[in-house]
């Protein structure tokens, strides 16, 4: 553990006990309880391999989104995280998948916001959002506008366009002053879109981006360890191999 | 119709901190407790998908659902009010443990200035320092007076913390249960800087708990695992006090307390003069139920606190106009969220961000309270100055230098260059209340029952701006000791944004004191407009410190249980 390294069959068993929290007492039970109760068939490191092998993506399809609706996000959540040398943009993470996955689910439909009248969406902006539509709504009235606006500048697709083009018809977007919307902005779309590429980065990979955690090994982010307890007082950088929540499944078991 | 149930000598309205904390001491001296929760039930064993940043951090998988209930917001009283349609500014905690269960943990005392603001203000630099329409006021109890019902609070959580006495705040009568939390680099650079100016910095107590710990009660907890998913969630290790693991196992062990989950109490009952139970919802069934009860307590945060009383009409709201009534009284909130703090980029330096725990950092109190002389100066109070290591996960941090474009390849490569080689000096600006900052009940929206909801009348003040700005000097001056390669300050202070998540601090609406004209409620947060109801929580506070609540909330919450154990015994009447 030199170079600051995790050892990589850590299991949340052996970690649990050597870290003295398997404790009697009133209380702590519930996941710590679980996770010391059975034995565990396979150690962490093949559970990890089993999934690398995965050749199909099953999640890599379609819950919201048209094909076209699909292809505009991709090539623009692209531009907002682009591929570079310090590895992979939003395409190759699967970002387009994981906000198409967003949209469909109560986030998408505001599901725990007060959705009731009367609207005021002119309201200043440092009250918050105050408009009815729901954010699926909002994407897409956000991608046609895209597809719109280049049909008419540049008689193309968005995805048609070059990297220099399209950078600039988000530009525009996110300034909000040259091309309207029915209903929304061009700006509050654009954030929309912003906020929900830098989620697809950096949110676990079961939501369907990041995929194999690069987005996390581009900035030295471990994901979900157990804890930093050893190593919070070192200096410098510790360096560890990132886990997702997957890799908590086999914890339990 | 409501169905009657049978009566019950106290019914608890939210099973929170002060909920938990009432209904432990309550049934540990034999009271039979009925406790009214919201939301759902909760144990650790919902946090196995835990450091989940998106689910609980981004998506506020454990706060309040706002399609059931919100507030509305206007800064002033001529703005139209809008609905808080979703999370920002604050986050509302909700179900068994309430926001207890996915707080940081910094537990600070208030200052022993803090109970005396207005006489000890007055005192030093003469009425005049006061500005027209600030509305300070003593809390009719001292620091001193206080003081063992803190001690009782940090026993029962554990609190972590140096040992000797920190010259700054107020003195206590034992030294923290447990030692400090560990100290981390940047902690470390904290320290030093601020130091070498002069200043007094200390760990941050912390309810994290630095080792294992069995409490006075004979809970045993682990020691945090420092795992960096902490605020906004739950402790998987039942490491962090929440009263999930602390004080509801421990009422409900005495058999004495009965907790009803999925229970929304929607009016207190009361014939004018005393209240005679709650009037509540089951969310799964939608059946309305009648609790007749002796005594009432709500704890539902202040935002519940002054609705209920309001929708319920009992006490006496307050009117901006003529500064009379008292529900509704002295919101406050606090400075924070980004104002009067400092960035320090280190180009050639390295820190590991990423690790934490929600009550782990460093704290100078020198510019807090009235620990400097303010003869020169255009505010009172002031702010706690503070380097935090809670933990940066990668969605919600990407700070990068001014000027830096917000997407694209510049930004990709800036945010991943500094995402560990950014630090932050920030503050925790106290706030003061004003007559036209208040709570009442907003004309048009309602919530899901059609009741109004909450109205949030508040803004940012002169004093605010001046005490901002003052700060700013000192996170900058201390940043600049910790030797960044560049840094900014911000020394603005704009008007409140709600979308912008600066603190769950919000208080007061039900403030005590010791005159019925101008509290709500007593010392023992007894309501002085009706004997059996006590309405405890932060919704007590008469202005917000520099400081995080909950402490002193706990400590309030100790000094309610033990006052309405008077009650009973003296068969009712004030207790003061
Ligand atoms: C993210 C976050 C971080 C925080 N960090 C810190 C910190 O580091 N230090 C600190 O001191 N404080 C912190 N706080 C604040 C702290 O959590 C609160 O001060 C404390 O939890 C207040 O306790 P309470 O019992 O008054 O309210 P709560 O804990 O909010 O509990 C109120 C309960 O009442 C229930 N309720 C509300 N209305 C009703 C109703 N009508 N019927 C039935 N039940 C109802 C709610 O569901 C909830 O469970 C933080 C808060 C948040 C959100
Ligand atoms: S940082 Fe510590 S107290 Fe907080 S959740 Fe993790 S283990 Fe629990």
């Amino acid at each position: 553990m030199a170079d600051g390294k995790q050892p990589q069959d850590t299991s949340r068993r052996s970690f649990l006990k050597n870290s003295g929290i398997a404790i009697g007492g009133l209380i702590v039970g519930g996941v710590v309880g679980g996770a010391l109760g059975g034995g565990q068939k396979t150690t962490q490191k093949e559970e990890v391999e089993k999934v690398v092998e995965k050749t199909v993506d099953y999640n890599q399809a379609l819950m919201y989104f048209n094909q076209e609706q699909f292809q505009i996000t991709e090539a623009a959540a692209e531009r907002i995280y682009p591929k570079d040398d310090l590895g992979p943009g939003a395409k190759d993470l699967g970002v387009a998948y994981y906000i198409d996955h967003q949209l469909a689910s109560p986030w998408g439909m505001n599901a725990k916001e007060y959705m009731q009248g009367p609207f005021f969406p002119d309201a200043p902006a440092n009250l918050g959002m105050q408009s009815p539509l729901r954010r699926h709504e909002i994407f897409s009235i956000g991608l046609k506008g895209l597809a719109d606006y280049c049909q008419q500048k540049y008689s193309k697709k968005f995805q048609e366009l070059s990297e220099e083009e399209q950078d600039a018809v988000l530009k525009v977007f996110e300034e909000g002053k040259e091309f309207k919307l029915v209903g929304t902005t061009t700006s509050a779309f654009f954030k929309l879109l912003r906020s929900a590429t830098i989620e697809g980065v950096y949110s676990d990979p079961m939501y369907g981006g990041n995929k194999d955690m690069q987005g996390w090994k581009m900035r030295n982010y471990p994901g979900n360890q157990m804890g930093y307890a050893k190593d919070i007082e070192k200096e410098g950088l510790v360096k560890y191999e990132p886990k997702s929540l997957h890799d908590h499944m086999s914890m339990g078991k | 119709m409501a169905t009657k149930l049978p009566h019950v000598p106290v019914v608890i309205v939210g099973m929170g901190w002060t909920g938990g904390i009432v209904a432990a001491e309550l049934t540990k001296a034999g009271i039979k407790v009925v406790g009214l929760e919201r939301g759902k039930e909760r144990s650790t064993a919902d946090y196995y998908m835990g450091h989940d940043e998106l689910r609980y951090a981004q998506r506020y998988e454990m706060m309040q659902d706002l399609s059931k209930d919100t507030v509305t917001i206007r800064h002033n009283l001529k703005e139209r009010a809008l609905p808080y349609r979703t999370h920002g500014s604050f986050l509302l905690g909700d179900g068994l443990g309430g926001a207890g269960s996915h707080w940081n943990g910094q537990s600070f005392r208030f200052l022993p200035y803090d109970f005396e603001i207005r006489s000890k203000t007055i005192e030093r630099y003469g009425e005049k320092k006061i500005p027209e329409g600030m509305t300070i006021q003593d809390w009719g109890i001292t620091y001193d007076e206080l003081e063992p019902y803190f001690d009782k609070y940090e026993k029962m959580a554990g609190i972590s913390g140096e040992q000797e006495q920190n010259p700054m705040v107020g003195k206590r009568s034992n030294p923290f249960p447990t030692g400090p939390m560990k100290t981390t680099p940047s902690m470390k650079m904290f320290m030093e800087a601020s130091k070498k100016l002069g200043y007094h910095p200390y760990i941050y107590p912390s309810a994290n708990l630095s080792e294992m710990y069995t409490n006075p009660d004979g809970i045993q907890r682990a020691a945090c695992q420092y795992c960096a998913f902490c605020e906004r969630f739950g402790c998987e290790y039942g490491a962090k006090a929440d009263p999930v693991v602390t004080v509801i196992p421990v009422a409900l062990k005495t058999g004495n307390l009965e907790i009803r989950t999925q229970s929304t109490v929607t009016r207190v009952l009361h014939d004018g003069k005393k209240a005679t139970g709650v009037l509540y919802v089951n969310n799964i069934t939608g059946e309305e139920f009648e609790q007749p009860a002796d005594i009432v307590m709500l704890g539902g945060f202040v935002f519940t606190n002054v609705r209920l009383l309001l929708n319920s009409k009992l006490g006496k709201p307050y009117d901006p106009n003529t500064g009379t009534g008292v529900i509704g009284k002295n919101y406050a909130y606090q400075l924070s969220g980004g104002a009067g703090g400092t960035v320090g980029f280190f180009d050639d330096k390295e820190f590991s961000n990423f690790m934490g725990a929600g009550a782990l950092g460093a704290e100078v109190d020198d510019f807090n309270g009235d620990n400097f002389d303010h003869s020169n100066l255009n505010f009172i109070h002031g702010a706690g100055i503070r380097i935090a290591q809670a933990g940066e996960r990668p969605i919600a941090n990407n700070t990068v230098p001014k000027g830096t474009p917000s997407w694209g390849k510049e930004f990709k490569q800036q945010s991943i260059k500094y995402a560990n080689r950014v630090l932050k000096v920030s503050m925790q600006g106290s706030s003061m209340p004003f007559r036209h900052h208040f709570l009442d009940l907003d004309p048009t929206y309602k919530d899901q029952f059609g009741l109004p909801l909450l109205r949030m009348t508040f803004d940012f003040e002169e004093q605010d701006r001046e005490q901002v700005k003052f700060i700013a000097q000192k996170t900058a001056e201390i940043m600049k000791e910790m030797g960044p390669t560049t840094m900014q300050t911000t020394t603005e202070l704009k008007p409140y944004d709600v979308t912008v998540y600066q603190s769950t601090h919000n208080t007061g609406g039900v403030i005590m004191g010791s005159d019925p004209s101008t509290s709500a409620v007593n010392n023992y947060l007894q309501m002085w407009d009706a004997e059996n109801v006590f309405v405890v929580g932060a919704s007590a506070f008469a202005h917000n410190s520099g400081y995080n609540p909950t402490a002193t909330v706990g400590a309030l919450a100790y000094r309610t249980a033990e006052g309405i154990l008077k009650y009973i015994k003296q068969g009712g009447g004030s207790l003061v």
